[in-house]
């Protein structure tokens, strides 16, 4: 971005400077030898012209909302409108569930975020044996169509986005919000919202799969075809980074891996005749924020620069939809501490400014007492507020992508651009994501990070405030959210009185038909429909899928 | 000479959350224990069987679903019905502190909860397995 003949001038002023820095220091020496990023990467003592000077303004930034979307994906961000303040949340029952949504809605949240049970999220219904002690935990229980038409009652699914972490069973609880949005008399061409549908990082870190790679990607492809033609405004998969960072990785390894993983899905949906301009738009992605805030911001920026080039270059997206890196960021769980919960209100809206600052579409803000049990109504409002206290108090939205520019921000975000090129190259060679995460590859990576980091907060190298330094004695905190242990009973009884109450002769054809769909080729989204229509559960549903596609086994390395 | 100390890392309920596990598992094998780790989504029926016929000094559970309550209790139990309660039983994750004493009263022997230095596990498990 600089002429060459000043950038010599300027390396030549910073090898002076850095001789007569480098003499102080013997009588003065800097706090530590080495400096790093949250991530374990080296940071220079200052940056210059000389760090950015490969650059090229119009090629690697451009304008914001254009090629390659370094500066953000709208030409306006937040002077057009705020991100979407969306808040994760869900547990027990779909009677709880609905009413702390309606208490987001109110409290100025832009659309709902729904959490599901671990049985859910594995395809269990909640009288199931592995079930026991998990019904409505982690998030809401829904066995079948009737727990979602209770957890949506009241909120106009024609109004709201609604995006559902939802990963091996996308296809059913998608096809439930459908049957349910039809009741209300809203079409699916009019629904808004996201699935996670990302099983590759459910393999890598999250653990709720289900299938196998190979049958598992052919649920997404159909997802994708189906949407494509039915439910055109559905964002089809959230290509998720989240969960890699919190399992350890480094920022470069949450890019690297993240879009290795979305590369799989785009060659998957490919290979099964999908045109690439049809089914890209509606991709998203999903990335952590953690407390290095300029490592972070230039995180976001370097993921948009470079799944733009992927998309352009390596699939030959003509739309400009297609390269566009649009995301959602959560705050990092792993980075909150169970001691001195108050602390984590601030370290939260560290997190809340690098995703702001990193161009985020949407944002979940993590509540301070999530390192002790889910959050108490209490904890969400402070956490939605601090989002609110950014949007309109902080200054920052006023102005697109405001660190563009910075030598630093920069130079970070061209080495981790690199840094994570050079990830999906080495994936490249192994034959793909799917391989590399059979053959344990990237697992190993990451816990590689996750341990050195643990060794470091244990020798004091990384201070985690009231952790590992500033203690103090405290009490048990008080006043944590408990889920009724009753939950269980009380979804195992609903589950009798349904299958009491349905046709079961129509449940049973239903599933056949879906069985023999998924023995075929056949698209299985529309029988998937038919079945949760006739009221089968998750179980049955999920239970025929598994009849026919097996399941995974985990490779356990350590 | 001291007896290799067995120790068997285990993830019981549905949760995937495997961090905690994966770090403590190597903190104790760097440690020069012997660890073997189940990998996810563990019955208590699988922990118990995997106990015994790895003959461990001790079982390691990390739990982050918030199933606690029920499943580290039953792995106890079902430990102390094999004749097996001489293996030491500990557990670690999002455990809320009024839950640790119920827990104890069950047969687990200590909680670990997040921020616990690995050290702490490791020097706990070295105080209290039982010498076999």
């Amino acid at each position: 971005m600089f002429d060459q003949k000043q950038v010599s001038v300027i390396k030549e002023a910073v090898d002076k400077h850095t001789t007569k820095i480098e003499e102080a220091l013997v009588k003065r020496p800097e706090r530590k030898k080495e400096f790093t990023t949250g991530s374990g990467a080296p940071v220079n003592r200052y940056y210059t012209p000389a760090d950015v000077s490969e650059l090229d303004y119009m090629d690697d930034l451009g304008l914001p909302g254009q090629f390659p979307f370094t500066r953000g994906v709208q030409p306006t961000m937040y002077r057009g409108q705020f991100w979407t303040m969306r808040m994760y949340a869900g547990f027990a029952t779909a009677e709880e569930s609905n009413k702390r949504y309606k208490f987001l809605v109110e409290q100025g949240s832009g659309g709902l975020s729904v959490a599901f049970d671990l049985p859910t999220q594995i395809g269990y219904d909640s009288d199931h044996a592995l079930s026991e002690g998990e019904v409505g935990k982690v998030g809401v229980a829904i066995d079948s169509l009737a727990d979602m038409e209770i957890l949506f009652d009241g909120i106009p699914l024609d109004k709201v986005s609604t995006s559902m972490t939802i990963n091996a069973p996308a296809s059913v609880l998608l096809a439930m919000y459908i049957a349910v949005a039809e009741k209300q008399g809203v079409s699916s061409e009019k629904l808004r919202g996201t699935i996670q549908n990302d099983i590759l990082k459910e393999y890598i870190a999250r653990g709720t799969y289900i299938f196998p790679t190979e049958p598992s990607m052919r649920l997404i492809t159909d997802i994708f075809e189906f949407c494509s033609k039915d439910v055109p405004l559905w964002n089809t998969i959230s290509i998720s980074g989240y969960h890699i960072r919190e399992a350890g990785s480094t920022a470069a390894q949450e890019v690297g891996f993240t879009l290795a993983d979305g590369i799989a899905y785009v060659e998957a949906a490919v290979k099964a005749g999908l045109n690439v301009d049809d089914f890209a738009p509606r991709l998203s992605f999903f990335f952590n924020a953690h407390n290095d805030l300029l490592e972070e911001v230039a995180k976001y920026r370097a993921a948009r620069r470079l799944w733009a080039r992927i998309m352009k270059e390596r699939f030959g997206a003509t739309s400009v939809k297609s390269m566009q890196l649009k995301f959602h960021t959560q705050t990092g769980g792993s980075t909150l501490t169970a001691q001195q919960p108050e602390n984590n209100i601030v370290r939260v809206a560290i997190q809340t400014l690098a995703a702001v600052l990193g161009g985020t579409q949407s944002l979940h803000t993590n509540s301070k007492d999530e390192a002790l049990a889910l959050p108490t109504e209490d904890s969400v409002r402070v956490a939605l507020r601090t989002q609110q206290i950014v949007a309109h108090e902080s200054g920052v939205t006023e102005v697109v992508d405001p660190l563009a520019g910075s030598y630093y921000i920069e130079a970070k975000t061209k080495e981790i651009e690199d840094a994570a090129m050079a990830y999906i190259k080495k994936i490249d060679d192994i034959g793909g994501a799917t391989k590399a995460i059979d053959m344990g590859y990237i697992q190993s990576e990451i816990m590689d990070a996750s341990y050195d980091y643990q060794k470091k907060v244990e020798a004091g190298e990384i201070i985690v405030v009231g952790m590992n330094k500033y203690q103090i004695e405290e009490e048990a905190p008080k006043g944590l959210l408990r889920v009724d242990p009753s939950v269980g009973e009380m979804q195992k009884q609903k589950l009798v009185e349904l299958r009491a109450k349905r046709d079961n002769t129509k449940v049973n054809e239903t599933l056949m038909t879906l069985k023999k769909a998924c023995e075929g080729t056949d698209n299985v989204m529309p029988y998937i429909l038919e079945a949760v229509k006739a009221y089968a559960t998750l179980g049955e549903v999920c239970g025929v899928m598994r009849e026919v596609f097996g399941e995974y086994q985990q490779a356990v390395k350590l | 000479m001291d007896k290799m100390i067995r120790v068997l890392v285990a993830k019981p309920g549905l949760d995937g959350h495997d961090r905690g596990a994966k770090v403590i598992a190597r903190a104790l094998r760097d440690a020069g224990m012997e660890v073997i780790y189940t990998g996810l989504r563990q019955t208590p029926e699988q922990i118990v069987s995997a106990a015994i016929q790895e003959d461990v000094d001790c079982v390691a559970m990390s739990i982050l679903s918030g199933a606690h309550n029920t499943l580290l209790p039953k792995v106890a139990a079902m430990l102390k019905a094999e004749g097996a309660d001489d293996i030491l039983v500990i557990g670690g994750g999002v455990i809320p502190q009024e839950d640790i004493p119920g827990l104890k009263e069950k047969g687990i022997k200590e909680i670990f909860t997040p921020g616990t230095p690995t050290q702490v596990t490791i020097d706990f498990i070295k105080a209290n397995v039982s010498g076999k």
